[in-house]
């Protein structure tokens, strides 16, 4: 008797994101397939529209990562213009991202994914969310979650207009110069932002990695795929955000590719599933030979596990240390462990910060010259950067009067996409036997696709707390023969 | 306070980009406050609570249902009928809950040629030519279903009624912060009301002393054509700027960084489109003769639709493109 379970994390409300599982005649899982049941369409309802327009349009493809669709799309206005903004444009731009990252990050990691290791992946699940982590970690730290994010964020409207929704980015370089007082808050942001990186990780290492079953349950065979890794880098090797080359590594380590943003279609391509509104991207050196991990498969992934892998090292003194922990701890070379990305995000989060600083202290950001004004007829650009969740890219082909004929987009979460089904169909099989799921084993199943912090659609960002889960089982009539039920 | 005194009210997200959400958590430590002084009984993003604990509640138990986001499916639809059936007081939260917001330009396009733009002719898309994403799909190990994609975008008004709009894309935090201490202290204004400041947006710009009593522009040029002057009327520097057509209550935040307003607080009241209005505010201020002319500088405002109706498509006059003749009888939803 074949039998079906059916998580839909949103509920019966909005399947933003669903998991399928077929259960085979001995109650074993034959296919776990995840959906995504949404589509918006900005692709095409951006034609027609000034190009100059897209920052401020394509944010709203997500109101968490707006500032990382605002920049890719400013990027790919430079690339549209044939503009480089001059220094202190440049760095506005950065300094405002890194406040952006550092705050993402810490949303995650407190908010969503740190749940289950600081308050328990078995733990009930009224106690998995943010109150939780409070009671694990203390009231004041809950405080300090909210004031650091409230003080970035007051950054970022103060330069950009808004936080939620910037306006600042133009081709060429930024709509307005930072005064010498705005200097002075963003360095004091970033000196706070450091400590609490430094807090934040000192915080992983007492509750995770104090843990001693942890090391055991983030290197479990369910949470691990031996895939390629995508992510920027500089002409180091070291981690960036803003800017950089896009370098591919193999499950080995080995480098594959190192190309420009403007090649990303010599390398990139999308698969289409008839059962998903989302595409699958894979090399297009490897090619699509399926859900399938290893070499000979062109499946990869991004995000700050992926970032971590394409690189060789961070590029400021406190990331590095707390990067050297990580390989120490988990061997250098690419590391495999899915849930290891909370992990890197934490380094991450180091790292913007402190690169944040770095800018805050340089006396060029207060430079008033921050645009370089375009004159080359426009006709195609392209825009990428490391957005919290991968790399993400705008492409863009315009008229002579820079009104957008055509736009591709390729946001973070889509490049995770094949990998992302592989870790829910690989921790179903392992934790789903005979036909029977109990709630903290379904945790465990969403936990293999919560560590890639995942943004289905860009759309559906799930905030504070966690995502509710109904799980039905059904036999091969269709009829209920097992409801959990996680409330 | 007790939980017994505090009234109850609902946070629910239709199609949005979550940026509504961001704007209550940025409430921050004032959350805490609001927390206090009502019982949130759902808010699906953040807390547990189910469509049946919504459901077991009695008419109208709730005080306010806030409610973001346009309205796209039928899952969406239900929610928004059952919230209405539930609050005694409806809120459509922000421009996508109010007007439609920047997806309601879909409306622009058919479901068919956004499909076949996303999943044929994207440039990245390859060795999978011609699928398209299917409502019912036969797998080997059996049946998936997806719901249906509709490409008209509708308002929260054009499917449930609605007593109260907060507008912005997102709110402004002392617009929210204000709208639930009102409900609160039950000092709501009448049914149908903006809660918002009913006045133009120049009036609380920071260069408002710098518009001319007698504004005339000459040229219109775009924001990537010429450096902004941070201190002026950006009107009179030729950008076009909605805020003459569009309602206070943001503290001219876009042009705090620089950069024209684009009208997501929408309109003030008793207009009925917003963007014929913002056209008419902007044609006022031409300095042309003759048709020669008036053409030109039409010429230079390069996207009317993007331009005057970029948050408010849904719910304007039109609603939507026509659709052509032979897809009339396709049309699923009406405005």
């Amino acid at each position: 008797m074949s039998r079906e379970i059916l998580i839909d994390p949103m509920t019966r409300l909005e399947g933003h994101g669903r998991i399928h599982i077929f259960l085979d005649d001995d109650g074993a899982v034959d296919r776990a397939y995840l959906q995504v049941p949404e589509l918006r369409g900005f692709e095409k309802f951006v034609q027609g529209r000034r190009a100059e327009d897209m920052p401020q349009i394509t944010s709203r493809i997500c109101g968490v990562c707006p500032m990382a669709h605002h920049m890719a799309a400013t990027k790919a206005l430079d690339d549209l213009y044939q503009v480089e903004p001059p220094p202190a444009g440049r760095k506005i731009r950065e300094l405002l991202y890194s406040a952006f990252m550092a705050e993402d990050h810490a949303l995650h990691f407190f908010f969503l994914g740190g749940p289950d290791f600081i308050v328990g992946p078995d733990a009930p699940a009224q106690q998995r969310n943010i109150l939780g982590v409070v009671d694990a970690v203390g009231l004041e730290i809950g405080k300090e979650v909210i004031g650091v994010r409230k003080q970035l964020r007051g950054l970022v409207a103060a330069v950009a207009g808004k936080a939620i929704h910037p306006v600042f980015g133009l081709p060429g370089g930024v709509s307005r110069g930072l005064s010498e007082e705005l200097r002075q808050q963003a360095a004091a942001a970033a000196a706070r932002a450091v400590d609490f990186s430094q807090f934040a990780l000192g915080a992983f290492r007492q509750t995770v990695l104090g843990n001693p079953g942890y090391a055991e349950f983030v290197t479990s065979e369910a949470y691990t795929h031996r895939t390629y890794y995508m992510g920027l880098v500089d002409a180091a090797n070291k981690v960036t955000f803003y800017d950089g080359t896009i370098r591919v590594v193999g499950p080995g380590g080995k480098e594959l590719l190192r190309f420009a943003g403007q090649d990303y279609l010599d390398h990139v391509a999308e698969h289409v599933e008839p059962w998903s509104y989302m595409k699958f991207c894979f090399l297009k050196d490897i090619g699509w030979h399926g859900f399938a991990d290893g070499s000979a498969s062109g499946v990869y992934s991004v995000a700050p596990l992926a970032r971590l892998n394409v690189a060789d090292g961070m590029a400021t003194p406190r990331a590095q240390d707390a990067y050297e922990e990580f390989a120490a701890t988990l061997g250098s070379g690419p590391v495999h462990h899915t849930l290891a990305n909370h992990w890197a995000r934490i380094i991450e989060m180091v790292y913007a910060a402190e690169r944040m600083a770095e800018l805050a202290a340089d006396p060029e950001i207060t430079d008033p010259q921050v645009r370089t004004l375009p004159s080359a007829v426009p006709r195609e650009g392209i825009g990428v950067v490391e957005a919290p969740r991968g790399t993400l890219f705008h492409h863009y082909r315009t008229d002579g009067g820079g009104l957008v004929t055509a736009a591709n987009l390729i946001v973070a979460t889509q490049n995770n996409a094949a990998r992302i089904a592989l870790s829910v169909d690989k921790a179903a099989r392992a934790l789903i036997q005979n036909g029977r799921a109990d709630e903290g084993l379904l945790n465990q199943v969403e936990m293999s696709f919560r560590a890639y912090d995942p943004c289905f659609g860009c759309s559906t960002h799930s905030l504070p707390g966690h995502m509710a889960l109904i799980v039905e089982v059904r036999d091969a009539d269709g009829t209920l023969v097992q409801e959990i039920r996680r409330d | 306070m007790t939980t017994m005194t505090k009234p109850k009210i609902a946070l629910y997200w239709c199609a949005s980009c979550g940026g509504c959400e961001e704007a209550v958590v940025d409430l921050g430590e004032d959350l805490l406050g609001v927390v206090e002084m009502v019982e949130i009984a759902f808010w699906p993003v953040a807390l547990d609570f189910k469509r049946d604990d919504v459901e077991a509640l009695d008419d109208g138990e709730l005080a306010a249902a806030f409610i973001n986001g346009a309205v796209r499916t039928s899952e969406q639809e239900e929610m928004a009928r059952l919230l209405r059936r539930k609050a005694a007081a409806v809120v459509a939260f922000g421009s996508c809950a109010m007007h439609g917001g920047i997806p309601g330009l879909a409306n622009l396009y058919e479901s068919e040629d956004i499909l076949d733009t996303v999943y044929r002719q994207a440039p990245s898309v390859g060795g999978s030519e011609g699928t398209l994403p299917e409502q019912e799909c036969r797998v080997a190990q059996g049946e998936l279903t997806l719901p249906a994609f509709s490409a008209s975008v509708r308002t929260l008004d054009q499917v449930i009624d609605v007593d109260y709009y907060l507008p912005g894309c997102p709110p402004p935090v002392g617009l929210i912060a204000s709208a639930v201490t009102a409900l609160v202290e039950g000092k709501l204004p009448e049914k149908g009301a903006v809660l918002a400041p009913d006045v133009a947006l120049c009036s609380e710009c920071p260069r408002a002393a710098t518009k001319p009593d007698k504004l005339l522009v000459r040229a219109f040029r775009r924001p990537h054509e010429g450096l902004i002057d941070p201190g002026l009327c950006l009107l009179a520097q030729g950008l076009v700027c909605l805020g003459p057509a569009t309602r206070a209550g943001c503290a001219a935040a876009c042009p705090g960084g620089n950069m024209p307003c684009t009208g997501c607080m929408g309109p003030t009241s008793n207009v009925i489109d917003h963007g014929a209005k913002a056209l008419s505010a902007i044609a006022s201020v031409l300095d042309a003769d003759g048709a020669d002319e008036i053409a030109a500088r039409v010429a230079e405002i390069a996207d009317p639709v993007g331009t005057f109706y970029r948050y408010s498509l849904p719910a304007s006059l039109l609603h939507r493109r026509v659709r052509p003749a032979a897809r009339q009888d396709k049309e699923e939803v009406a405005p």
